[in-house]
């Protein structure tokens, strides 16, 4: 898997020299579009990540957790993979921290340890794609965006502890 | 909607903190987070500004259609507008081969030119269209063949297994991206 981003590369100089693409001239071309991609998104990414890591240590995350505890814990959800729900579509190295520790309390084999994992590679990190996405070019209404895109978190909550239980037997 | 999102975390964050005995921790958290992002900034940079250049060539030897043609059927049928613009659509099918292989460093680039490619399409307005919300949905999810990190992850604390959660992963994922794109088209109010 790690060999896709050089065979992909020589695989696009292959095909710039077939159609013959003066290569250097796109490259550079094209990398200073980067810059101003990147100075676009800047503002959008310091903001966010500066709210995120406000509402982390303001101790609000760790209090909602608390009060959801009881109602997961009737319904056979594992209570301790509940911050990781919570904090996966905010922030991925929050999430990515949260299953070390995971691993850490509960073992990587075990039912919790299981279903966190499923939960890390079936999701992705909601707000920062909204954030990079709709930062770029500067769209303010995005209207359904949020509903939808963690209805699917929600939903493959729901799978990972559906489908350990089913394929792996806890 | 991002203004509601932003002021009402901030604020939040700063009465509970203040309230919770837990002010000094959200002072330094401005300071390490303002870091923390240029920090993220930076190291994004190298491959941000390398993959801009590489899709230029790329697109200017054509090859975004080369990809666009093979992914493009399944694409065509959930993007309104997009689904018959060659040029949003190869970089829609870009953004999406990158990410079913789980380069997110290569996928964020293309899926920027997605971007602006709906945005042209939308008529340079500041609402978020119907196909844009479809893609960033898609973008949320996600899907990935081989969630690699994970498995690393796993492997380093001693499980057995690392990799026997792969069906359990591909299930959820396209169940959750199913969900998620259902609910992208059902709740698109927008005239056609």
């Amino acid at each position: 898997m790690d060999l896709f981003m050089p065979i992909f590369i020589a695989t696009v100089v292959i095909f710039g020299f077939v159609k013959k693409v003066e290569l250097f001239d796109a490259f550079t071309a094209g990398a200073k579009d980067g810059i101003f991609t990147l100075l676009k998104i800047a503002p959008t990414l310091v903001g966010l990540i500066v709210a995120v890591n406000m509402l982390k240590a303001s101790g609000l995350t760790d209090m909602l957790v608390g009060l959801i505890t009881p109602i997961t814990d009737s319904l056979g959800f594992p209570s301790g993979i509940v911050p990781m729900v919570l904090l996966r579509p905010i922030s991925g190295g929050g999430s990515t921290a949260l299953l070390t520790g995971i691993y850490r309390d509960f073992g990587p084999d075990s039912f919790t340890g299981k279903v966190a994992s499923v939960l890390a590679g079936s999701t992705e990190t909601t707000f920062y794609a909204i954030a990079v996405y709709f930062g770029a070019v500067n769209i303010k209404k995005i209207r359904h965006t949020l509903i939808a895109a963690l209805s699917a978190d929600f939903t493959a909550a729901i799978m990972a502890v559906l489908t350990v239980r089913l394929l792996l037997n806890g | 909607m991002l203004n509601y999102i932003f002021g009402s975390i901030m604020l939040a964050s700063v009465v509970y903190g203040i309230f919770s005995g837990n002010g000094d921790a959200v002072a330094n958290s401005i300071i390490t987070g303002a870091e923390d992002s240029v920090k993220l900034l930076t190291t994004m940079a190298g491959m941000l500004l390398l993959w801009s250049g590489i899709m230029e060539i790329a697109s200017r030897g054509g090859f975004t259609k080369v990809i666009g043609r093979i992914l493009s059927p399944l694409l065509k049928r959930l993007f309104k507008k997009a689904g018959d613009d060659e040029k949003a659509l190869s970089f829609i099918s870009m953004n999406v081969s990158a990410n079913l292989l789980g380069l997110g460093n290569a996928a964020t680039p293309f899926g920027i030119s997605a971007m602006k490619e709906l945005r042209r399409l939308s008529g340079d307005s500041d609402t978020a269209s119907g196909d844009m919300i479809m893609f960033v949905v898609m973008n949320t999810a996600s899907i990935q063949i081989m969630p690699t990190m994970v498995g690393v992850l796993r492997q380093s604390y001693g499980s057995t297994a690392p990799f026997d959660i792969l069906p359990c992963v591909w299930i959820s994922s396209v169940v959750a991206l199913t969900v998620g794109l259902t609910l992208a088209k059902l709740l698109n109010k927008e005239k056609s």
